[in-house]
């Protein structure tokens, strides 16, 4: 009945939506915000702690959710991990071209976006499902706002 | 009489036929919209009104010397007494047009709260209140030294009656308000109890009315209520346009909520002075066209009968409970004695937004979230649930498919 939506709903959302990998809060963390959808009452909060070089050495989330917003954080820790802060500000803006059309213009020539994108593939159908893209981006806020040292974020509603 | 209904019984097949919208299909599929509760489909009666007057009979009302604003005046006010008729109001006068129940029950924070309560009194309302009723008070509160008090409710999702008396004992409550029915819980609330409770300890008492008069007939003399209101595009009319209805005396005595045009006597540069009631608070240029539909909305529902709809909900209502208990991991949210088409659940562990992504998928439109009622969200222990709420069109069938495709989800995610 659901093949129409296996694209969104595919085996690695299905697979980590039931049991995420990174799900938990960091003992030591230098970084830390919340994030929600008002509108929809889905809630994240991310850690961060940085390496001596000021990468990212380790983040972790809790979040209350749907599959979508779960996944996305869960895909984040990976895709994050060992990036500089604005090389993980430029993954983000990538990541959110790719759930809203689908596309990355920013990744021509750019193998490294390119690579760090394809953790994320699993999400890439988000943007045939125009109510779901503030799902996907949602620990993104978070995570941008820990960096900026906001408490907290809120999706831009245009999302 | 609508030709639908015969020995107060619907024809389904009819009453869908004047809708003409049930008659698409959604991603290839028709259209099953158990989505009622958050916005309703409009008959082809209200759509033709609204076209007519664009059409033939438009013009600014209650102020110009000609022909089309004389008859599109009297068309306006003719919905003025519909409203009257259908809450059983004692006088048209007491019919205020707003946009919707937010702005009514904004109006009544504003002109009853600021404008005759005195600080120190208290507002009760309940843990199931829309977010519409909730923030109005708290605006008021923090900016008139108002009280602000909640009345609880049981586990089962009804008002907790001692402890709702409880609250109004000390003599300082000067308005109760309180759904008529959850738009979450689908409970109905005794609001004759209710009522009568809240003058028996010197308050006054406002529904909103927002869901139950899409179900149920209002007498708001026979309740007792001093405000109710309600928004007409719940009601298959046009948004932009509902009710406030407050007895007489009542808004007599309150100020004004906005000023401008069409709500003054006079006015000089130094002062004005207001117009009776209702115009005093109906500030501006009014929502017209939606007015002249909401009047057909009325008008439709009437023709169709209060006693057919109620069965019909009641019926349904059964028919999805029944139905949707069954399935393996669903907990349906609210448990009242008197409830109506309005039914929120949980589906073990898949997301309320991913239900309902899925039922999208299949034509079929729920409401998924926390319904604007995030108090009562956490009273209940849940970010958010499903839920599927029901009009006049809806059918046992549609529920049948919804019931079906929930077992399919429920696999999907296991």
């Amino acid at each position: 009945m659901f093949d129409e939506v296996r694209d969104l709903y595919n085996q690695t959302i299905l697979t980590r939506g039931r049991k995420p990998l990174h799900m938990r809060r960091l003992a030591e963390f230098d970084a830390t915000a919340k994030g929600d959808n008002p509108m929809c009452g889905d809630r994240v909060e991310v850690w961060v702690k940085y390496a001596e070089d000021g990468t990212v050495a380790d983040t972790g989330y809790l979040a209350r959710g749907c599959e979508i917003s779960v996944v996305s954080a869960d895909l984040m820790v990976e895709a994050v991990q060992g990036l500089a802060l604005n090389d993980t500000k430029a993954l983000f803006a990538a990541f959110r071209d790719m759930v809203q059309t689908g596309e990355c213009p920013a990744c021509a020539g750019e193998p490294d976006l390119t690579d760090a994108l394809a953790a994320l593939q699993p999400l890439s159908a988000v943007h045939k499902y125009a109510s779901r893209i503030k799902c996907a981006t949602l620990p993104w806020h978070a995570l941008i706002a820990a960096f900026d040292g906001t408490k907290s974020s809120q999706p831009a509603t245009s999302e | 009489m609508n030709d639908a209904v015969t020995n107060g019984v619907f024809d389904s097949s009819r009453i869908r036929a004047d809708f003409p919208i049930l008659s698409e299909t959604v991603r290839g599929k028709p259209l099953v919209f158990l989505d009622s509760a958050a916005s309703a489909q409009k008959p082809r009666a209200v759509i033709d009104a609204m076209v007519h007057a664009m059409e033939h009979q438009y013009a600014n009302i209650h102020r110009g010397l000609h022909w089309m604003s004389e008859r599109t005046t009297d068309a306006y006010e003719a919905t003025r007494d519909a409203a009257a008729a259908l809450l059983n109001a004692r006088d048209r006068h007491e019919i205020v047009f707003v946009r919707n129940s937010t702005e009514a029950l904004n109006l009544v924070a504003h002109s009853y709260g600021r404008g005759i309560m005195r600080p120190g009194q208290a507002v009760v309302i309940s843990a199931m209140e829309h977010h519409s009723n909730i923030v109005p008070w708290q605006m008021l509160r923090d900016a008139h030294g108002i009280e602000l008090r909640i009345a609880p409710i049981t586990d089962a999702g009804e008002l907790d009656f001692p402890a709702f008396e409880g609250l109004l004992e000390d003599g300082r409550v000067g308005l109760v308000s309180i759904t008529h029915m959850s738009n979450v819980l689908g409970t109905y609330t005794p609001a004759e109890r209710i009522a009568r409770i809240a003058h028996a300890h010197g308050a006054k008492v406002m529904f909103d009315g927002s869901q139950a008069i899409v179900h149920r007939r209002i007498d708001v003399q026979a309740i007792g209520a001093d405000f109710y209101c309600f928004t007409g595009h719940k009601l298959y009319g046009p948004t932009g346009i509902g009710v406030l209805w407050a007895r007489r005396e009542l808004l007599d005595a309150m100020p004004p909520f906005m000023g401008g045009g069409d709500m003054i006597s006079s006015v000089t540069n130094e002062r004005s002075t207001w117009a009776e009631v209702p115009h005093k608070f109906e500030a501006g240029t009014p929502a017209i066209i939606e007015g002249i539909g909401l009047k057909a909305a009325i008008d439709y529902v009437q023709a169709v009968g209060y006693s057919a709809i109620a069965a019909h909900e009641a019926a349904l209502t059964d028919h999805a409970l029944a139905r949707l208990s069954a399935i393996e991991g669903i907990t349906i949210i609210g448990r009242a004695q008197d409830r109506g088409g309005v039914v929120s659940f949980t589906l073990d562990r898949a997301h309320a937004h991913d239900i309902a992504t899925l039922l999208d998928r299949q034509g079929i439109a729920v409401r998924a979230g926390h319904h604007c009622a995030e108090p009562l969200m956490r009273r209940l222990g849940l970010d958010s649930t499903a839920r599927a709420s029901f009009g006049i069109y809806t059918t046992a069938a549609e529920i049948d498919v919804l019931a079906e495709t929930l077992t399919k989800i429920r696999e999907f995610f296991a």
